[in-house]
């Protein structure tokens, strides 16, 4: 059963009766995802598509177990919200937040590895185990979620939302389906990194392969190089990094918070020399990554 | 958000933190009265948002307050990496013993704030980590603990600085870490923190950056400064990103409205965020010339997607349009598509002969599609690669049609 999802997902939305919130809320209801219980200040006794609303986390907690957690509220409440799912012992807490201060996600995460937490996000559009559970709006409707994720052997990640469903999309048109597809977030400083993701995509069986979208901006693909190459990583991995254009744009800052070049630094030349140096497969357009996959599935 | 030296400047000394004495001018008049009270040479110091304006004639100095008056017309008429120079920050000239380092960030890979010292300074940080990383002194704190007086005690031992020195320098790195986790600030750093002849040390220049998004809660401490929420590019922005930029903000529905001029014959409406940076990288790689960058996503509204196409279709130079994004989750494929229609309609163009392509999919495409063969736009589903579809705009651009 995959990694971070299973049939035991229990979900919370925090920030329910948002108006994205409620979409997403109906979406993950249609894909048989357990949204036990939402929670709202002031919205207790209230229901999202007859999904209980309660004041508190906790009171949410008490009288649906829950494991899991969506934070969709607005930024200046994201680290409060956060704290209260981590200390009444949520052990996943997916952040869809936007714009939260980097000083707030610091404090997040730190709390979180205190208690042995995992944080997604922020600035995620979710996670989706194929035919099975999803987080949030990945896919879309039913109908159209149904034709671009598609159960399969390949984990993808990606640092952007959009180019999530496009990637697993364009997998499965080709007949390639996904074990993970997770948003891990835009943001300079994100919960679960792609390095803090591999060690466990290596003990997952239903993993074959995985593909990384990867964009301009922080180190998070070096140090993703890094541990790939020290560990001797077992298992292959297909790399896309968008945006090579930001390169000769140092200072200039495109789509996402974190896509910003400064010299070398976060320069996708330097990202795709390094991930090459550890045996990552950089394909130079995003189509090509159907190519490259196949060729791993192939050869195992 | 970056600050302006004088700025940061202004807020560090409030932190009892010692900085030069200045003044920040805006004529040479006020440049040579301020020579002739402080009696000695002075710096004269453009204050512009570039990096690295020491080397293009940012920083001069002057002897005599007539020397501070030519010197200060001339800067003040000069213009650095495009920024017109307003004002200059005027100081005394101090006799420098040696340079250092202080500043504390985050570190993305650790997650955590950074500390990071060196006793080399008066350089950009990162080149000392690539020459002489032995140089290099750093401390990841906990952003609940934060910086603790022995930690900077700790760090500030590896500063070579003579007797009693170090206690003044940990006092600073101190009020540094006070100041960066007041402010919400992602960068604070003192470079040079110098060592005066008179065994003083000194903050002889600053470079901070604010969180954006941390704005909303800065406010006030901000105000405290005089200092405003402004626009902070690498470069000013043009008219046409202006514009773009109004059109964004009058609705704040979608993500949409990012715009970066460029000066190519291909429009583009892209998107969002991933999906825009694939799209421009395949259309330079088929040898596009794109006449902008713009993203459309986040369920932008018909509305909002109609004023930024005729916005773009009526930049000078613009031969073509391509609407490319990746398939859909949370915004709907038919909004795109009529807002395209509808600014053409408007504009008095005919989507049949007009050079135009449109690449999306996901929710509500069926309904998007049919309003595209009712103009005769060619469109093209998830089929379609993105590469693809980039290829085939650049192809349509050259052929005309």
């Amino acid at each position: 059963m995959a990694i971070l999802l299973s049939d035991s997902t229990r979900v919370i939305v925090q920030g329910i009766t948002g108006r994205e919130a409620v979409t997403f809320t109906k979406g993950m209801l249609d894909y048989g995802t357990r949204v036990v219980a939402g929670v709202t200040p002031g919205k207790e006794g209230h229901r999202v598509y007859g999904v209980p609303v309660y004041n508190c986390v906790e009171t949410a907690m008490r009288n649906h177990e829950a494991n899991t957690s969506i934070v969709s509220v607005p930024p200046g409440f994201a680290k409060d919200a956060t704290f209260e799912a981590i200390d009444v012992g949520i052990e996943l807490v997916n952040v869809f937040t936007e714009r939260i201060p980097r000083g707030d996600v610091a404090q997040m995460i730190e709390f979180a590895r205190q208690k042995g937490v995992r944080i997604v996000g922020p600035n995620s559009l979710g996670m989706i185990s194929p035919g099975r559970v999803k987080l949030g709006p990945a896919g879309g409707p039913l109908s159209e979620c149904n034709r671009a994720f598609t159960p399969g052997s390949v984990a993808v990640l990606s640092r952007s939302g959009g180019m999530l469903t496009e990637t697993c999309s364009l997998l499965s048109q080709n007949g390639i389906g996904q074990s993970i597809a997770i948003n891990i977030g835009g943001d300079p400083i994100v919960g679960s990194a792609f390095f803090d993701l591999l060690p466990l995509l290596e003990d997952d069986p239903e993993t074959k392969a995985i593909v990384l979208f990867c964009e301009p901006g922080t180190f998070q693909e070096e140090e993703t190089a890094r541990f790939v190459k020290e560990t001797s990583y077992s298992k292959r991995i297909v790399a896309f990094i968008a945006g090579s254009f930001v390169d000769t744009m140092p200072g200039m800052r495109f789509g996402h918070a974190a896509v910003i070049v400064h010299g070398e630094s976060g320069a996708t030349r330097t990202k795709a020399k390094v991930m090459r140096e550890a045996g990552i497969v950089v394909v130079d357009f995003h189509s090509e990554i159907v190519a490259a996959v196949k060729k791993i599935l192939n050869q195992s | 958000m970056r600050l302006y030296e004088f700025e940061s400047k202004k807020i560090l000394s409030s932190y009892s933190i010692p900085v030069p004495k200045g003044r920040v001018v805006t004529s040479s008049q006020e440049a040579r009265i301020f020579a002739q009270e402080v009696a000695g040479p002075i710096a004269l110091k453009a204050q512009v948002l570039a990096t690295g304006r020491g080397k293009v004639g940012g920083v001069r100095f002057a002897e005599s307050p007539q020397e501070a008056e030519q010197v200060a017309q001339e800067m003040l008429k000069a213009e650095i990496q495009g920024y017109a120079v307003k004002s200059l920050l005027v100081e005394e000239r101090l006799d420098i013993e040696q340079e250092l380092y202080v500043g504390c960030t985050y570190d993305e890979v650790k997650k955590t704030p950074l500390i990071i010292c060196s006793s080399l300074g008066g350089v950009d940080i990162n080149e000392v980590s690539r020459k002489h990383p032995e140089k290099i002194h750093k401390s990841s704190v906990s952003s609940f603990m934060g910086l603790q007086p022995y930690k900077a005690w700790e760090l500030v031992q590896n500063l070579d600085l003579p007797a009693k020195l170090p206690w003044a320098a940990q006092a600073i790195l101190l009020k540094l870490w006070g100041f960066f986790s007041q402010f919400d600030a992602i960068l604070a750093e003192i470079n040079p923190l110098v060592l005066t002849s008179r065994g003083e040390l000194a903050a002889l220049d600053a470079h901070i950056e604010i969180e954006d998004d941390a704005l909303f809660r800065q406010k006030e401490r901000l105000g405290r400064f005089q200092i405003e929420e402004r626009e902070d590019k690498a470069r000013p922005p043009t008219p046409f990103e202006i514009e773009a930029a109004q059109i964004d903000k009058a609705d704040y529905r979608g993500v949409a409205g990012r715009v970066i001029q460029f000066d190519g014959n291909l429009g583009l409406l892209i998107g969002a965020g991933g999906g825009s940076l694939t799209t421009f990288d395949a259309v330079l790689r088929y040898g596009g010339k794109p006449a902008n960058y713009c993203e459309v996503g986040g369920n932008a509204p018909v509305s909002k997607i109609c004023k930024l196409a005729k916005l773009v279709l009526s930049k000078p130079g613009v031969e073509g349009i391509a609407v490319i994004t990746n398939v859909y989750s949370n915004s709907r494929v038919d909004f795109v598509a009529r807002g395209l229609i509808k600014a053409m309609v408007e504009l008095g163009m005919d989507p049949k002969s007009y050079p135009v392509l449109f690449r999306s999919a996901g929710a509500f495409e069926e309904e998007g599609y049919a309003i595209l063969r009712k103009y005769g736009v060619r469109y093209y589903d998830r089929s379609t690669s993105m590469d693809e579809a980039a290829g085939l705009a650049v192809e349509m651009i050259k052929k005309g049609s």
